[in-house]
């Protein structure tokens, strides 16, 4: 019993390192996607008619399409764009959850109120009907997604950072500070953002999955990025005209990347979580 | 029904009164801001019009054109014309499919609300019915089998899961034709109830796959508080369990949550019917946003926001009627 115990203690790892283990290889996997990404050659791409409509093989893993096009590559280009896109936006979206669910909690009673009247608003319409409606009024590409994702996303997060900063507005510590003088911009900042840096990063984590899965909903019904992009969106929608005659290849693997990277991040906030709340 | 708290309907009066004043203004805001977004849209409306014959089009006719649809008026009177036309229901005409955009909505309406149903009850039957199950198996395989398969579906793109549907059950089997809500090429008297049922099922059944981790994993955690409290505790001490048990102490206890969470999702569903009816060229309301957001129909971009609200805002309200005429503790101390 002892032996076994001792042979638990030298081999294996307590649960606070299982989980950094686990996150620190999940963000290597996705830095390591967007890096191949970005690295990869444009020729790969490039058409070649003799090698048009292939299965899946040794040498093209995701088998290529009607224009030769290596899907593997294209899949993760897509991906590498996708997080870049979803990056760029959840960006967005966290600094306007920030903003305004602090002066929710700051601003008192009327502000409380318009804030909370705004973050309805924005819960009263589907998301990817707003996201529609921007991407139509930008003019679609690149530009309206980014900012129809990060005027979307933001108001289940805002609620979370308001009921924060109310609690520690009143809590025992701000309520000292304030006494002994300190402005309320030195208390938003020594007392206020430390306590806010974990609810946001996971919130950001947490944010990521939808974001994505927004992005290359909107551009897959053709509202988003160009169809030049190699995104996931536009070549789920592409592949669509190739399914009844068979080339299951152009949709599944590309679809299942995105499942992995979605769930990957998903994965990582999770654990981010427990890493952060571990009491 | 001996004795009915008049005070009920006074208070159930009141909180109608409350919401229709929420989404009176909520409705406002919406129709300021979508008309504000669109005008502001680099879509030219009457190149959209025109379309292929633009170049056909002079300098006088297109100035004639933006003098009949008032566009060279200021953008408040505009807007000031447009509110007041849709205070008396009229919505306007559709560019695309030139008829009135109540009319397109009315009848693709009904198209979206037969798949919307259908998903909506398969999702929370089946959601429901997981939840129960992993909760009362907690932590053996087959509720470790569920959890991860919800997590996982929540990180799935509902349009894969519908191009999936098709390759297997559409292409590779043949089972189901591959869109549209009738068979190609017959009137519309000739379709049956059966064709539209052929039509109709695989995109609920993609809906609903999709849709039921936000239920089941609800239902789970409210069944596994159940499950740990003292009424439970006795109840097994008398010896129930299984099925009995589940179906005095748990149910009822979690029926109410469950049915309130799917009435509040209606939002999701509506984005996943828009997603799964342009995989499925289902001709519903979700496609003719899509086809008004591709091709700058601004009438029908603008009636389907306006109804989108409104259906969410149905949903909500039903979500919240639920608990307050049937739950009597949240009665007290009622806030909107």
């Amino acid at each position: 019993m002892i032996s076994s115990l001792k042979k638990r203690t030298r081999f294996s790892l307590n649960r606070r390192q299982k989980t950094f283990l686990t996150l620190f290889s999940l963000i290597v996997f996705l830095i390591c996607i967007v890096l191949v990404g970005a690295l990869l050659d444009e020729g790969r791409i490039a058409t070649n008619l003799v090698d048009r409509n292939l299965v899946p093989s040794f040498d093209h893993p995701f088998g290529t399409d009607w224009l030769g096009r290596d899907m593997f590559t294209r899949t993760i280009m897509g991906l590498s764009l996708s997080i870049g896109v979803g990056l760029i936006g959840a960006v967005g979206s966290i600094s306007i959850a920030l903003i305004l669910g602090t002066a929710a909690a700051i601003m008192g009673n009327k502000g409380d109120r318009l804030i909370s009247w705004l973050i309805d608003l924005f819960l009263s319409v589907p998301h990817l009907v707003t996201l529609i409606l921007i991407a139509f009024t930008l003019g679609g590409g690149f530009k309206g997604i980014v900012i129809g994702i990060a005027l979307t996303h933001w108001p289940s997060l805002a609620r979370i950072i308001r009921v924060e900063v109310m609690q520690i507005r009143t809590s025992e510590f701000v309520k000292v500070s304030r006494q002994m003088g300190k402005s309320h911009w030195w208390i938003a900042l020594h007392h206020m953002l430390p306590h806010l840096v974990p609810q946001v990063l996971v919130g950001f984590t947490l944010l990521f999955p939808h974001v994505i899965l927004h992005e290359s909903a909107v551009t897959f019904l053709g509202l988003g990025l160009s169809p030049h992009e190699p995104a996931i969106g536009i070549i789920l929608s592409e592949s669509m005209k190739y399914l009844s005659s068979g080339m299951w290849w152009l949709a599944f693997f590309p679809g299942l990347c995105l499942l992995i990277v979605v769930r990957t991040f998903d994965n990582i906030g999770e654990k981010l979580r427990m890493f952060l709340h571990s009491n | 029904m001996t004795k009915v708290d008049k005070n009920f309907y006074i208070k159930l009066g009141k909180f109608f009164l409350l919401k229709s004043f929420r989404i009176a203004t909520l409705l406002f805001a919406i129709c300021i801001i979508s008309f504000l977004l669109i005008k502001n849209s680099p879509i030219d409306p009457i190149q959209a019009y025109i379309g292929a014959d633009m170049l056909t089009v002079g300098p006088e006719q297109r100035e004639r054109i933006a003098e009949y649809w008032g566009l060279n008026l200021p953008v408040m009177v505009q807007f000031w014309n447009w509110l007041s036309a849709l205070l008396t229901g009229d919505l306007g005409t559709s560019m695309i499919y030139r008829s009135p955009v109540s009319e397109i909505i009315s009848e693709r309406f009904i198209h979206s609300l037969v798949l919307m149903i259908a998903a909506w009850l398969l999702s929370g039957i089946f959601g429901f019915a997981m939840g129960v199950i992993a909760a009362m198996k907690k932590d053996t395989w087959i509720d470790k089998i569920i959890v991860w398969y919800c997590y996982t579906l929540a990180s799935t793109p509902t349009f894969w899961v519908g191009l999936l549907m098709l390759i297997i059950f559409a292409v590779w089997l043949g089972w189901f034709p591959i869109g549209l809500s009738v068979p190609v090429g017959s009137l519309a008297e000739d379709v049956s109830i059966a064709d539209r049922l052929r039509h109709l099922i695989l995109p609920a059944v993609t809906l609903s796959i999709v849709g039921v981790a936000n239920v089941a994993l609800h239902t789970r955690q409210k069944m596994i508080d159940v499950l740990a409290s003292d009424y439970v505790l006795f109840a097994k001490a008398r010896g129930e369990r299984g099925f009995v048990l589940f179906w005095r102490h748990g149910l009822r206890n979690i029926a109410l949550p469950a049915v309130t969470l799917q009435f509040a999702a209606f939002s999701e569903l509506f984005g996943g019917a828009v997603l799964a009816e342009q995989v499925f060229s289902y001709p519903g309301l979700g496609q003719a946003t899509v086809e008004a957001g591709l091709r700058g129909d601004v009438p029908l971009l603008l009636g389907l926001v306006i109804f989108s609200t409104i259906f969410i805002f149905a949903g909500n309200l039903i979500a919240d009627l639920i608990y307050y005429v049937v739950d009597p503790r949240t009665r007290e101390g009622w806030r909107i």
